[in-house]
């Protein structure tokens, strides 16, 4: 046996005997995600699961074992990935910090913050949100205003964000500062610090799916220590470097969001043919949303087909370095269109906002989430703006 | 396996691209075209492939060829499709090959010799009508001495009027519609009582309509198993579907490439129109479309090679998704262009042409996504 071959049957032999049950149900909707944190809300099997996972470093796999990941190889990745999803086991952490800032800091991080900062991460300790948009910069993110003012031996931060996810739960926030205001990409600073400071409210804003998972978040002379220990600065990079650190950053973050596209299960058709109708041939009796449903059906399995090549090719460094936005763009697309076509196979059913039958209008609600899929994280028409101009060299008007 | 090609793929394909672009490119294409000859292809050419080692690209290794893969021999194809190469690779030596692959020894002996030297060509008589539905063949092969006598009629032959073998899927037991009781030939093109007419198609390439009027073959032309034809056809088409995907992804690809350079030279308003943000979205919407087609090409061609059980699935959603983005990129090509994109002048309408042609090859887009709701149970 191959030695990938014996770390599948290994691993599929842990998961087996380590997964808790109750973590190897299908989840329902985001309440059942595990997000950790100092605060944390845990349903039955969560936290076992995620401390289990985290002391083999597999919330984080494919990070180096020194920063509390699983130090495997791409290869080992795929195949913990392929089993985790064979065997039905639920992801054990969802985590920005996993998404979006521990890949930050990985490549931009000295070896203190690593140190310092990534463990906490793997393990569940802290919960991070990003402070990126503000009321005036959404699109053109660079134009931001919320400022940090250097002050000795700590920052004072004042200003605005919006639409920050999960503010009101999080423990600490990556956050982007104008430190110079005369430059506008070379005047910002990436910075790190707790929610707790005083000066730090948030306020939910509430979406058109009923929840409120982001907020308004406002900073009022948030005092911002420059260090939290030797080497640990609370700046990551440079001071007005934090651009860079921003775009690598939205690199990971839309590679993550564009795997809505290809998380979503399996045949859509296979699952709703039944509920909607069959006929004397076994075939969804409606032939317009069967040819539909084929359609995505086909659109899922060939994005999960690109996620893999996007993944393989990332990781060996042959892939364009603005691929994420094309793969943040499509991948959306998909999971919007998927959503369309899942309201539609549930009829007049599936517009109960409240009843018990809909778990409480899960189908629609989750519809309504997805078209947040091609606004967060950047939109589809700027993705679509850099993959003409990064990728294809289309020339500036 | 990852999802790219590997240092020897990759070498292949830096030498197919620089042997199709400077032997069998456009220019080739067009000079072919012109000259008007009964054949779709130049013979010359396909000797060249030979004296390339593509034509035995899916022979074993034993049998005189290079032993590779699907994902091999897409690598080629896919540089046919971006140069509009006129040749009978895809019939000959990757679908025509794959099903005597799938039979006796005896056929493969016969055959094999000549398709890696570059001297014989074989072509695929399937369809019986104008869409591809090959679960429906009606033709039939009787029993008569100790072979078969053919009656019916094919269509769609391609390279067919050049062919020195046909491939054939015929009845011999059961009626359109089972499952069971086909059986596949390799008919000579010289047997007694088989015509054909050639006819040109929209891409230029040959195709035939061939008549069995009492075809008498011995039992030696069966390949694999009388009324098992089933498991033959299967993987001819799997091979040839996963081919045609190959060879659309390099049109549309090529067609692509070609359109976002006339944009970004073109000038209106004083600009280039590559500016306009219109232009660019649909072209980053298109690169975003060939991007995924080439993943699940290359997905089929790696499952296939492996021998997974869900190679199938992925056969049809590469012929479909690929044949969806290159639709898409000979459409948006022509309209780009402007005015020159419908003049035979340029190149982008011959991309157009070309992928007309290969969307019908085996089953198009529709044919294939009915499949994949099919293969899902509903
Ligand atoms: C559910 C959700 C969660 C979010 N979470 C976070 C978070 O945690 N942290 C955070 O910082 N932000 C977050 N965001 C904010 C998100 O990143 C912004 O909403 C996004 O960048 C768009 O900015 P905007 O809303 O100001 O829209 P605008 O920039 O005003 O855009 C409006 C429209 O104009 C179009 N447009 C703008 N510029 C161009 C252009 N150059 N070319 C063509 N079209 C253009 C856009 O595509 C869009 O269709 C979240 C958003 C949502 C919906």
């Amino acid at each position: 046996m191959s030695d990938l071959e014996t770390f599948r049957k290994e691993t599929a032999a842990w998961l087996e005997a380590n997964c808790p049950p109750e973590m190897r149900q299908p989840m329902v909707d985001e309440s059942d995600a595990c997000w950790g944190g100092r605060n944390p809300t845990y349903k039955p099997g969560q936290k076992e699961w995620m401390d289990i996972m985290a002391e083999k470093g597999w919330t984080v796999p494919d990070w180096p074992k020194e920063y509390g990941g699983g130090g495997l190889s791409r290869a080992e990745t795929k195949i913990l990935q392929q089993e985790m999803a064979r065997l039905k086991c639920r992801s054990p952490l969802s985590s920005f910090g996993i998404w979006m800032l521990g890949p930050a800091l990985l490549h931009f991080g000295t070896e203190e913050q690593k140190k310092h900062f990534l463990p906490q991460i793997a393990r569940g300790e802290i919960r991070w949100c990003q402070g990126y948009s503000e009321p005036g910069s959404g699109s053109d993110l660079a134009s931001l205003q919320t400022s940090a003012v250097d002050q000795g031996d700590h920052y004072i931060v004042n200003g605005q964000k919006i639409w920050t996810s999960y503010a009101d739960k999080a423990d600490w926030i990556f956050c982007l500062t104008r430190t110079d205001k005369s430059e506008k990409h070379k005047g910002i600073t990436f910075l790190l610090f707790d929610m707790a400071s005083e000066g730090v409210t948030t306020k939910p804003i509430k979406l058109i799916s009923g929840a409120s998972p982001f907020c308004e978040t406002f900073f009022d002379d948030v005092k911002v220590p420059k260090s939290y220990g030797e080497g640990v600065s609370s700046v990551v990079f440079e001071e007005n470097r934090g651009w860079d650190v921003a775009k690598y950053l939205l690199g990971h973050e839309r590679s993550m969001i564009s795997g809505e596209g290809s998380s979503g299960g399996g045949s859509l058709g296979a699952k709703f043919a039944d509920q909607v109708g069959r006929d004397d041939m076994g075939r969804l009796d409606d032939p317009m949303l069967r040819a539909q449903m084929a359609d995505i059906d086909i659109e899922l399995l060939a994005f999960r087909a690109m996620a893999e090549r996007f993944g393989d090719t990332f990781k060996a460094g042959l892939c364009h370095p603005a691929q994420p936005n094309m793969m943040k763009y499509a991948g959306t697309e998909i999971n919007k269109r998927r959503h369309e076509l899942i309201m539609s196979a549930g009829g007049s059913q599936v517009l109960e906002w409240e009843s018990e039958a809909t778990n409480g209008g899960l189908t629609a609600r989750s519809w309504l989430r997805t078209k947040a899929n091609s606004i967060e994280g950047g939109t589809s028409e700027v993705m679509l703006n850099v993959v003409s101009k990064q990728i294809l060299q289309l020339p500036n008007t | 396996m990852p999802l790219y090609l590997n240092d020897d793929q990759k070498m292949l394909q830096d030498s197919a691209a620089d042997f199709m672009k400077t032997e069998g490119g456009v220019a080739h294409f067009r000079e072919f075209r012109d000259k008007n000859c009964k054949d779709g292809f130049s013979h010359a050419l396909w000797k060249q492939f030979a004296e390339m080692g593509f034509t035995g690209i899916l022979v074993d290794e034993e049998e005189g060829g290079l032993g590779l893969g699907h994902a091999e021999a897409g690598v080629v194809l896919e540089e046919i499709g971006r140069n509009l190469t006129p040749s009978p690779f895809l019939t000959t030596a990757v679908a025509g090959v794959e099903a005597l692959n799938a039979g006796g020894k005896a056929l493969r002996d016969k055959y094999f010799p000549g398709i890696i030297a570059g001297e014989t060509v074989l072509s695929l008589a399937i369809d019986e009508g104008a869409k591809h539905r090959p679960d429906q063949i009606a033709m039939a092969a009787t029993r008569e001495g100790n072979g078969f006598k053919l009656d019916g009629k094919k269509q769609f032959v391609v390279q067919g009027g050049s062919a020195d073998a046909l491939i054939v899927a015929a009845r011999t037991s059961g009626s359109a519609g089972d499952e069971k009781g086909l059986t596949l030939f390799a008919v000579d093109t010289d047997a007694k009582g088989l015509s054909r007419d050639n006819v040109r198609l929209v891409d230029s390439a040959v195709a035939a309509h061939v008549e069995f009027d009492g075809v008498v073959v011995d039992a030696d032309a069966v390949i694999g198993e009388v009324d098992d034809g089933d498991v033959v056809l299967k993987r001819l088409l799997n091979a040839g579907r996963t081919g045609a995907a190959a060879e659309t992804l390099g049109v549309g690809t090529g067609a692509m490439d070609i359109t976002v350079d006339y944009i970004k030279g073109r000038k209106q308003f004083d600009t280039t129109i590559g500016s306009f943000q219109a232009l660019q979205h649909r072209a980053a919407h298109l690169y975003s479309e060939m991007e995924i087609a080439r993943a699940t090409v290359l997905k089929a061609q790696q499952l296939l090679d492996e021998g997974a059980k869900s190679a199938e699935l992925m056969v049809s959603v590469a012929k479909s998704k690929v044949g969806r983005a290159t639709s898409l990129s000979v459409k948006e090509g022509v309209q780009m262009h402007g005015g020159v994109g419908m003049t035979d002048e340029y190149d982008i309408g011959l991309y157009m042409k070309r992928d007309r042609a290969l969307q019908e090859f085996l089953g198009d887009a529709n044919y294939h996504t009915n499949l994949v709701a099919e293969m899902h149970g509903y």
